[in-house]
């Protein structure tokens, strides 16, 4: 139940925004979005699910100011692919590439209000809505209800190269709402990139339905705009024998809440969620990964590494929840920080809820210091201490950036990493 | 050469002195060995010169052609040419043992002045020296250490050697955990190394290393100190007769 409180937080922030003019179905998509989000009201810091971290910053009417941060190269500089570019939360036709592409269909969420993109209707809202419980997640409902932009991606074959979505901020004040829903079809495939801070507060939701034999990639990073404050939630749905993963790389950022909302409904579906995240001083960093098996013979693997100093602050709330239906699952978790410093901490709350006999799960969590041993030895053989440092740093993060498959993108995932660790963002 | 003068060492965090004012000088192009019991403190010396955290040096001096060590980062200390095989080599999981030393190579070339080594040219100077070692390309590719085998990450010490190209090489304890053959490899890396810029300090227990690698000049060191210094027949007379008699004529 909300408390009246929270409702008229809520009302305050839809009666300063417009819903935005949509076709049929998509209006109504939203008109029972803003229901949620009354029924639940915005979610406020004392909510079990938001006791790490403060969403003040993502509530609030007023868009707290971030400044941009000139000159940031796009994050996947020199991979052939397919870029789609949103500026401050709005499409840039101009400044994107011709969406037609062999084995894809890509529409415009703002447009979609003209064409009738029938498979999204399955889509848009749903997997948000079958997400709010057992946990609610109201701004997920906020983010249907108001999205300003998106894209609706369904793919139907293997596509040729990754779609990239490139993310632009030019105001200090920009308060994106960004909406995607991407469905991959039988047996198809697709490589989704995202890059760059969307606005100055960024809210953005992905639904991604994976259909059997379908596989789709996700590998994101989230830079060094100091001041963002970003809220993400991927909701997915699987299929039998379907492969989801999803990688993310993040540098600082004032806040960053990233959620994804998993679950896997077909047999022998593969998921796997993954993060890499440096964080210097400012920087408030929540992994919140909620992964439901109810086919059986799934596997399921989230790992999580944070390297923290100068009173950065990392967490991690993971739950694996095996209904009683999913035999044979294969779950696993590890989430681990590295502090750099006594000012920095890591709050982590990890959760295994498990209602089928015949399965296997295993998580763990560490929090350490760097080995001073291994330091040692690598400046005894004339590495200077900031390398061997970022030389254990990125041993340290190695295990979450295995996770990423294509060879290609890994490098520039690897390259852009060491260019932030040289650069002194950690 | 190495000139170390009365250098004393005690632990940072409690009062308790391990060195008690070394004195020893390793001419240019030689061999020194130092034995000593268990506990004398060997690898101490070996761990204060290359710069470990953990210890206060009350005083004393060691200079490396002119240069005090003392005052230096380890990694400086290492790119003007003191190389250490350490006693228990370190595990780094993650790091691949290739990129280690790459990584080291060119760190230390670059702190010199010099140009940095291609990765072409890299791979073809590594891949001949593990070849000598017999180290195979698997390990070359793995973590550092990790999983080797206790004689592996000695061999793998003396590779590191051969790479960074030290003008002083530390060797604490490199025959311990070493079978017959492996012995012999790891003594001809040493002596294929020897030569008239390169000195040496070995660290050992037995004499078995020094038939391979016959050193100039052995040290004893008990209880801090160096005790006696003498031509190779010493090491024979502590193989022999252990270290009371030697102890006892000093004390
Ligand atoms: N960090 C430390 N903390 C406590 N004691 C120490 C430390 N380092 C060295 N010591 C002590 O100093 C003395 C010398 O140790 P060191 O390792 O130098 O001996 P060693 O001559 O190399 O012996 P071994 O032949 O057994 O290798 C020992 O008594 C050891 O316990
Ligand atoms: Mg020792």
């Amino acid at each position: 139940m909300a408390a009246p409180a929270r409702s008229a937080e809520a009302e305050a922030r839809l009666a300063g925004l417009q819903l935005p003019q949509s076709g049929a179905w998509l209006h109504l998509a939203r008109g029972a979005a803003v229901s949620r989000l009354r029924a639940m009201g915005l979610p406020v810091k004392r909510d079990e699910y938001w006791k790490y971290t403060d969403p003040t910053p993502l509530t609030v009417a007023a868009v707290p100011v971030a400044q941009v941060i000139p000159g940031e190269t796009e994050g996947f500089d020199g991979i052939d692919c397919l870029r789609l570019v949103f500026v401050d939360g709005v499409f840039d036709a101009a400044a994107s590439d011709n969406p037609a592409l062999a084995g894809v269909e890509i529409s415009r969420l703002a447009e979609a209000a003209t064409q009738d993109i029938h498979w999204a209707h399955e889509v848009y809202g749903v997997l948000e809505a079958r997400g709010q419980t057992p946990v609610a997640r109201p701004l997920a409902a906020l983010n249907s209800a108001l999205a300003t932009d998106g894209v609706l991606i369904r793919v139907v074959g293997k596509v040729s190269k990754p779609v990239a979505l490139v993310y632009h901020q030019t105001s200090t004040a920009s308060d994106a709402i960004l909406h995607h829903c991407v469905k991959v079809e039988d047996g198809a495939e697709l490589t989704l990139l995202e890059s760059g801070p969307a606005g100055a507060r960024s809210n953005t939701v992905m639904e991604v339905q994976v259909a059997d034999g379908a596989a789709f990639h996700h590998v994101r990073t989230q830079g060094r705009d100091h001041e963002r404050r970003t809220l993400t939630h991927v909701f997915a749905r699987m299929g039998n024998a379907s492969r989801f993963k999803s990688f993310t790389l993040t540098a600082n950022g004032a806040l960053t809440r990233n959620e994804v909302v998993l679950e896997l409904i077909g047999a022998d579906g593969v998921a796997h969620v993954a993060g890499a995240a440096l964080g210097n001083g400012m920087f408030h960093h929540d992994d919140t990964v909620f992964i439901t098996h109810q086919g059986t013979g799934c596997e399921s693997r989230q790992v999580f590494k944070k390297v923290l100093r100068n009173g950065a602050t990392g967490v991690f709330q993971g739950k694996i929840l095996v209904k009683q239906s999913a035999q044979k699952t294969d779950g696993y978790q590890i989430s681990q920080s590295l502090l750099l410093d006594d000012d920095s901490q890591f709050l982590c709350k990890p959760e295994l809820e498990i209602y089928a006999d015949d399965v296997k799960c295993s998580h763990g969590s560490t929090s350490g210091a760097i080995d001073d041993t291994a330091l040692f030895y690598l400046r005894s053989r004339g590495v200077p201490e900031r390398e061997a440092q970022s030389l254990l740093v990125l041993a340290f993060l190695a295990e979450a950036i295995a996770e990423i498959d294509d060879a290609t993108i890994a490098e520039a995932i690897q390259a852009r990493l060491e260019s932030w660790l040289a650069a002194g963002a950690h | 050469m190495l000139e170390i003068k009365n250098l004393h060492v005690k632990l940072e965090e409690e009062d308790k002195v391990i060195l008690k004012g070394v004195n020893l000088t390793v001419e240019t192009g030689k061999v020194h060995a130092i034995m000593g019991p268990n506990g004398s403190g060997k690898s101490t010396l070996s761990y204060v010169l290359s710069g470990r955290d953990g210890y206060t040096v009350t005083a004393g001096s060691a200079k490396l052609d002119g240069q005090e060590l003392l005052e230096m980062e380890p990694e400086a200390r290492a790119a003007a040419g003191l190389f250490l095989a350490f006693q228990y080599p370190v595990e780094i999981p993650g790091v691949g043992n290739m990129t280690f030393l790459r990584t080291a190579v060119n760190a230390q070339r670059k702190a010199r002045g010099e140009e940095e080594m291609s990765a072409g040219e890299f791979l073809k100077v590594i891949r001949e020296q593990a070849k000598t070692l017999k180290i195979d390309a698997d390990m070359l590719k793995r973590p550092v250490n990790v999983g080797f085998s206790g004689g592996e990450k000695k061999r793998n010490e003396i590779l590191q050697m051969a790479m960074l190209e030290p003008k002083m090489c530390i060797l604490d304890e490199t025959d311990s955990g070493l079978d017959v053959d492996a012995m012999k490899l790891v003594a001809e890396g040493v002596n294929a190394l020897r030569s008239e810029g390169r000195s040496f300090l070995v660290i050992t227990h037995y004499q078995r290393l020094l038939d391979h690698i016959k050193p100039d000049v052995v040290h004893i060191m008990a209880d801090g100190r160096i005790v006696k210094t003498g031509g190779p027949e010493l090491a024979l007379e502590v193989e022999n007769n252990g270290y009371a008699d030697i102890l006892a004529e000093v004390l």
